[in-house]
């Protein structure tokens, strides 16, 4: 009989708890979810106006055999048709990111399968391959909660950081701002929706930095809000908060969008991606289509469900480090501050 | 019937395997080392050593606090997880139960106790009595010097056993005297053989229920509580 080999489909299960997400989900190929499970905690943190480290941990260790559990049944696949176990382990909170590391060690132990560690932000990149396959050359734009990062990538799991924040990520910034003018948290939303009722009137100041340097800066544009607030309230002036938020939203976007054309210019890319919550700004998307429908360089933007924390999109990263043969022991620990490389 | 005992719930970590009644193989080391990083591979090195494989695990018994909140975690995210995709049960003991076991021929009663920070103990008190240990008063937190007091009213002799006992000896033989009985060093380290044991006969609850024993609020809650007005009694 003759022997002939076939490629065999990759499945591989990812999970990710770097944050305030509990999240499973099972990936076909790197390309395709199966099932993508995510607990939110979001309605356990509001009461505190932020994340709170330790609560986010307890919540995680009475979540994860449940989440766990839910995506294996729904995606109606046997333990023999998983490949490998993919998990975050940074950067993030530790004592978050401790237990799905633990959770996948245990896994890959209990049904000996391979175990692959996966940095957050290669995760949120990979969750555009579930849009569009990669064109290399590519420009990378990670914005989130935690993140401000220009990445260049030239070849599957191999990642440039170019450009990053020295300071509060965007989405802090957001959160900071939202906070000033008596939004519920999670801010940015909220800033995005009252920037759409608004003008940008206020000047506020861009930090372009250097010349011709990629990094990011917004703990100046915060500060100029917040004396912009205060002096208006000393002054008793009526302060209109859609005008604050979309002037605001004006000066991140604006240094955003321009850093990332300059850099897509600068490194000849032939494609950009957007990833990470901050993604999910409606006026930072629209911003970005404008900027790049004058160019020929493709842009992709992830559907606003896989901008937010999930773990289809380590699953997505994991196939790439499965495939190229990279591994990870039980020793496997989190680390808060792992650098992307 | 193989039983898998995990303890990292405080600075110890260890790990048992008991085949039916008996104890064939078990790791501990006493020291403040990265649990996150250690314990699997140790509970790998272990299942090695003796020979079995983890499908020939037939249940999992985890302490389940009090102690380290990260540690806590650890011990019972593994215990948890290894129980879900095995589908095996997970028991957890009281870390504070697991470690009065190191009293078990006393004819005293047993306060085991670990170090929760600015004079505060976590602690119970146990009993062993006819072949068994009992537990005299739950698990708590609570100030050391409280606790010693509401122990002397008791008039009985006290089997004190504690990882930290350097750092609240002098307290506790000044509060009650003669009172006290304070063992040598080995005496103060759980065993993860006699967790397996106080959790053998327990079927426990659904591996999902299984919920860390802090025995205290995170602080951000209790905050948040008191901010809110309401008066909740912790421990
Ligand atoms: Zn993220």
């Amino acid at each position: 009989m003759g022997e002939f080999i076939m490629k065999k489909d990759t499945y591989i299960l990812g999970i990710e708890t770097s944050c305030d997400e509990t999240a499973v989900a099972i990936v076909k190929n790197g390309s395709e979810i199966i099932t993508n499970v995510v607990a939110s905690q979001i309605e356990s943190h509001k009461r505190f106006g932020g994340v709170v480290p330790e609560i986010a941990s307890r919540h995680h260790v009475e979540q994860i055999t449940l989440v766990l559990e839910e995506a294996i049944e729904q995606s109606k696949l046997s333990w023999d048709d998983i490949d490998a176990i993919a998990v975050t382990e940074g950067p993030g909170l530790v004592g978050a990111l401790l237990i799905g590391v633990n959770a996948a060690k245990a896994i890959a132990f209990a049904k000996q399968k391979p175990l692959i560690g996966v940095h957050h932000i290669a995760g949120h990149i990979y969750a555009n391959r579930f849009v569009a396959d990669f064109q290399f050359p590519l420009l990378a734009l990670i914005v989130s909660g935690g993140h401000t990062e220009l990445v260049v990538m030239k070849a599957h799991g191999q990642y440039e950081v170019i450009g990053e924040t020295r300071d509060d990520a965007a989405g802090e910034a957001y959160d900071k701002v939202a906070r000033m003018l008596g939004l519920p948290y999670p801010g940015g939303p909220q800033i995005d929706r009252l920037a759409a009722q608004g003008e940008a009137t206020i000047d506020f100041p861009r930090a372009w930095l250097e010349e011709g340097s990629f990094d990011f800066s917004f703990s100046g544009l915060k500060s100029a809000v917040i004396n912009f607030i205060h002096n208006a309230k000393q002054r008793d002036e009526a302060l209109k908060n859609e005008d604050i938020a979309a002037s605001f939203q004006a000066s991140v976007i604006d240094v955003l969008t321009t850093k990332t054309f300059q850099a897509a210019k600068k490194y000849q890319v032939n494609q950009v991606i957007v990833a990470g919550g901050v993604a999910a700004n409606k006026g930072l998307r629209n911003a970005l289509v404008n900027r790049f429908s004058e160019t020929d360089i493709p842009l992709v933007i992830p559907p606003l469900q896989l901008c937010t924390d999930n773990a289809a999109m380590i699953a997505a990263a994991g196939t790439i480090s499965f495939e190229q043969g990279k591994r990870a022991g039980l020793d496997l620990n989190a680390n808060p501050s792992l650098p992307l490389r | 019937m193989y039983i898998l005992a995990i303890d990292t719930s405080n600075n110890a970590l260890g790990v048992a395997i008991l085949k039916d009644d008996q104890l064939i193989g078990q790791i501990i080391t006493n020291m403040a080392k990265n649990h996150s990083v250690r314990l699997m591979p140790a509970v790998d090195q272990l299942m090695k050593e003796v020979q079995i494989t983890p499908e020939q695990l037939e249940k999992i018994v985890v302490a389940q606090g009090p102690g380290s909140y990260t540690g806590v975690r650890i011990g019972l995210t593994t215990a948890k997880t290894l129980g879900w995709a095995l589908n095996i049960p997970v028991v957890g003991v009281s870390s504070l139960n697991a470690l009065a076991f190191q009293g078990r021929f006393s004819q005293s009663v047993i306060s085991p106790f670990f170090d929760a920070r600015r004079g505060l103990v976590y602690t119970g008190l146990y009993e062993w009595r006819a072949g068994k240990m009992h537990t005299l008063l739950d698990d708590r937190n609570i100030l050391l010097t409280d606790w010693l007091e509401k122990l002397k009213a008791l008039q009985k002799s006290v089997l004190f056993l504690s990882p930290d006992m350097e750092k609240h000896q002098e307290v506790i033989l000044a509060q009650l005297g003669d009172l006290a009985i304070i063992p040598e060093e080995p005496f103060h380290h759980t065993s993860p053989a006699y967790l397996a044991y106080a959790g053998k006969e327990l079927s426990g609850d659904t591996v999902h229920a299984l919920k860390p024993n802090y025995l205290r609020l995170a602080e951000a809650e209790a905050n948040w509580l008191k901010a809110q007005g309401e008066h909740r009694q912790d421990g």
